[in-house]
C-alpha cells in the first residue's frame, strides 16, 4: 500500500500519478482461513480490517456475493449520530461515533466524516418532553446531546421554517454537535484497502451457497460459488440477506427484511448545513458536498429482497420535507433506489455468537446501520477474535428474544433511526 | 406500488388500500400459559423472511375491512395467488 500523503502526492504529480497502485488487489480464495467474513459491506470489511490491525488474525478472508459496498454502504442517508435513549445504545453508538473521529488517519482513507451537527426537530409538547429526556439520558452516559429553542435551531440551520403558523411548527430541537455525515462509499474503499495491506483477501462476485458444518455441529466452511473454502470463524454481516444465509446453518432468525429508500435532488450551492431530522413529520434531509439534497424515505409494509420500493412512500417523504422547508418545494430530484434492511422486533440490533460453535452475526441494524460501521465492525471482530461479545454488545445476543432483555429502540428511536 | 386482488372484494385494488399482516398461517398458542420461553420466541419473533416464495396476511383496511392471506415471491413481488383467511396454505 502506497500511502496518501503530501510527500507522496507531490512526487506523484511529476510522474502523471502513474505510480499508484490498486486500493485492493482481487484475490482468488485459499483453501483455508483462520477467519471468514461474509459480506463486504463497511461492517463486513471493517470487520476483517479490525481482525488483522488490532487482534492479531491476519489469514482473514471477506467473501462478497457482489461487489464491495454495492449493499446498504452504498445506498444509505450517510448520518452518523449517537443519541440513543438507552444505556446499551448509547454505549453501542456512541463505541462507534469515538471510532469515527480518528478513521481518516487510522486508515489513510478521507473518509470525510463531517461533524456538522444533527438536529432532531420537536414539533408537540410530547416531542419536547421526549427529547429532553433523551438529552438528559445521553448526558449521564456521557454523549452529547444539548436543547435549542426554535430560535436557536434557525440561526443553526437558516432554511427551517420556525413561523408558528407552518403546518408542523418547530418548538425547538434536539443537537447532537458530533452528529453529522461521511462519505459512504470512501468508508468500503477505505477499509478495504486498509485490511488488504494487512493481508486480507478481499473475494468479490463470489456468492456463498452453503455454510459446512462438523460432527460437532460447529462451523467448518462456507461452500462458495468458487469452491468450499474451510474456516472454524465465519462472521456473517450480510444485513437484508442474513436470514438467507442463516437458513443455510439450518438457524431462524428474529429477521424481517425491507426495502428502504433514499433520494437525492439535483445539486444546488450550499444552503444546508446541519443533517436535519423529524421524526413526527418523518422526514430527514441533509446535503452533500456534492450539493445534492439527500433525503430518506421510510420502508414499504412488506418484506422483500427487490432492493426497490414503491413511489407512494417517495411521495410521502417529499409531502414531509415540503412542509417543513417549503423553501425545497421546488427542487428537482434527480435519483431514487432502495437498499434492504434486516429488521429486528425490537429495532436494535444482533452482534453476537448464535448457537452454531464458530459462526458469528452482525444484523438487524434495520434503517440505521451506516452509523455504527467502525464500532459493529470492531465488536464483530473482538467477538470472533475471543469467540465471547465484548461487555459493549453482549445485550445484544439472540437470547434476548427468548428471555426478554429486549433493546427497545422502537418505542424510543420512532421511526427515523 | 404494488396491484392487489382482494378475494372478497374480487377486484385488483393498489397498495395504499391495504395494510400487510406479516407472516401468514401462524397458529396463535392454544394453551398460552403452557407456552415455554423458546415457544414464545418462536411464535412472537422468529420469522421465515424468505427469498422467494411467500406467505403473508392482508388485510383491506380501507375497502372490505378483511384479512386475507397472499402468496407473494419477494425477489419480484409479484403475487402468486390471494386466498381467504381460513383456507389451507397454497
Amino acid at each position: 500500500m502506497k500511502r496518501f500523503s503530501g510527500f507522496n502526492l507531490i512526487g506523484e504529480a511529476f510522474r502523471s500519478h502513474q505510480g499508484w497502485p490498486e486500493h485492493w488487489p482481487d484475490k482468488a480464495p485459499k483453501p483455508a482461513y483462520d477467519a471468514i467474513i461474509v459480506g463486504a459491506g463497511g461492517h463486513g470489511l471493517g470487520a476483517a480490517y479490525y481482525l488483522a490491525s488490532k487482534y492479531g488474525i491476519t489469514n482473514v478472508a471477506v467473501i462478497e456475493k457482489g461487489w464491495l459496498g454495492g449493499g446498504n454502504t452504498g445506498r444509505n442517508t450517510t448520518i452518523i449520530r449517537s443519541n440513543y435513549l438507552y444505556d446499551e445504545s448509547a454505549h453501542l453508538y456512541d463505541h462507534a461515533v469515538k471510532l469515527w473521529d480518528g478513521l481518516s488517519q487510522e486508515l489513510n482513507y478521507n473518509i470525510m466524516y463531517s461533524k456538522r451537527g444533527v438536529l432532531m426537530l420537536a414539533h408537540n409538547v410530547h416531542d419536547v418532553q421526549s427529547f429532553k429526556r433523551h438529552i438528559h439520558a445521553n448526558r449521564l452516559n456521557g454523549v452529547d446531546n444539548e436543547w435549542l429553542t426554535a430560535e436557536e435551531c434557525k440561526a443553526y440551520c437558516p432554511p427551517l421554517d420556525i413561523s408558528p403558523n407552518a403546518r408542523h411548527p418547530v418548538l425547538g430541537g434536539a443537537l447532537q454537535r458530533r452528529g453529522g455525515t461521511a462519505r459512504h462509499d470512501s468508508v468500503a474503499w477505505g477499509y478495504a484497502r486498509a485490511a488488504s495491506a494487512l493481508g486480507v483477501d478481499i473475494i468479490q462476485n463470489c456468492a456463498v451457497t452453503g455454510i459446512r458444518r462438523g460432527a460437532d455441529g460447529a462451523a467448518e466452511g462456507v461452500e462458495t460459488e468458487r469452491g468450499f473454502i474451510a474456516s472454524k470463524k465465519i462472521g456473517v454481516s450480510a444485513a437484508g440477506s442474513t436470514s438467507v444465509v442463516m437458513a443455510m446453518a439450518g438457524l431462524q432468525f428474529p429477521l424481517e427484511s425491507y426495502p428502504l429508500q433514499a433520494l437525492v435532488s439535483e445539486p444546488v450551492k450550499p444552503i444546508f448545513p446541519c443533517v436535519v431530522m423529524s421524526n413526527t413529520v418523518h422526514a430527514y434531509m441533509s446535503q452533500s458536498d456534492k450539493g445534492e439534497l439527500v433525503i430518506g424515505a421510510g420502508t414499504d409494509q412488506y418484506i422483500s429482497y427487490s432492493q426497490r420500493g414503491a413511489f407512494h412512500i417517495i411521495e410521502h417523504t417529499l409531502a414531509a420535507i415540503c412542509e417543513i422547508f417549503p423553501i425545497f418545494t421546488r427542487m428537482r430530484m434527480m435519483r431514487t433506489w432502495g437498499g434492504i434492511v434486516d429488521v429486528t422486533p425490537d429495532r436494535s440490533p444482533i452482534l453476537a455468537k448464535t448457537p452454531v460453535p464458530g459462526l458469528y452475526v452482525n444484523c438487524g441494524w434495520g434503517t440505521g446501520g451506516f452509523k455504527a460501521t467502525p464500532g459493529a465492525a470492531d465488536l464483530l471482530a473482538y467477538t470472533i477474535a475471543h469467540d465471547a461479545p465484548h461487555r459493549i454488545n453482549a445485550p445484544y445476543a439472540l437470547d434476548r428474544f427468548r428471555n426478554g432483555r429486549l433493546i427497545d429502540e422502537a418505542a424510543a428511536a420512532a421511526v427515523a433511526h | 406500488m404494488l396491484l392487489i386482488h382482494c378475494p372478497y372484494c374480487e377486484e385488483d385494488r393498489p397498495e395504499v388500500e391495504f395494510a400487510n399482516g406479516g407472516q401468514a398461517h401462524i397458529a396463535r398458542p392454544a394453551d398460552p400459559s403452557a407456552y415455554s420461553d423458546p415457544q414464545w420466541e418462536e411464535f412472537l419473533y422468529i420469522r421465515r423472511n424468505p427469498r422467494g416464495r411467500h406467505h403473508e396476511r392482508w388485510r383491506h383496511v380501507h375497502g372490505c375491512g378483511r384479512f386475507f392471506n397472499a402468496v407473494r415471491d419477494t425477489v419480484s413481488d409479484r403475487f402468486e395467488t390471494t386466498y381467504k383467511a381460513g383456507e389451507p396454505a397454497r
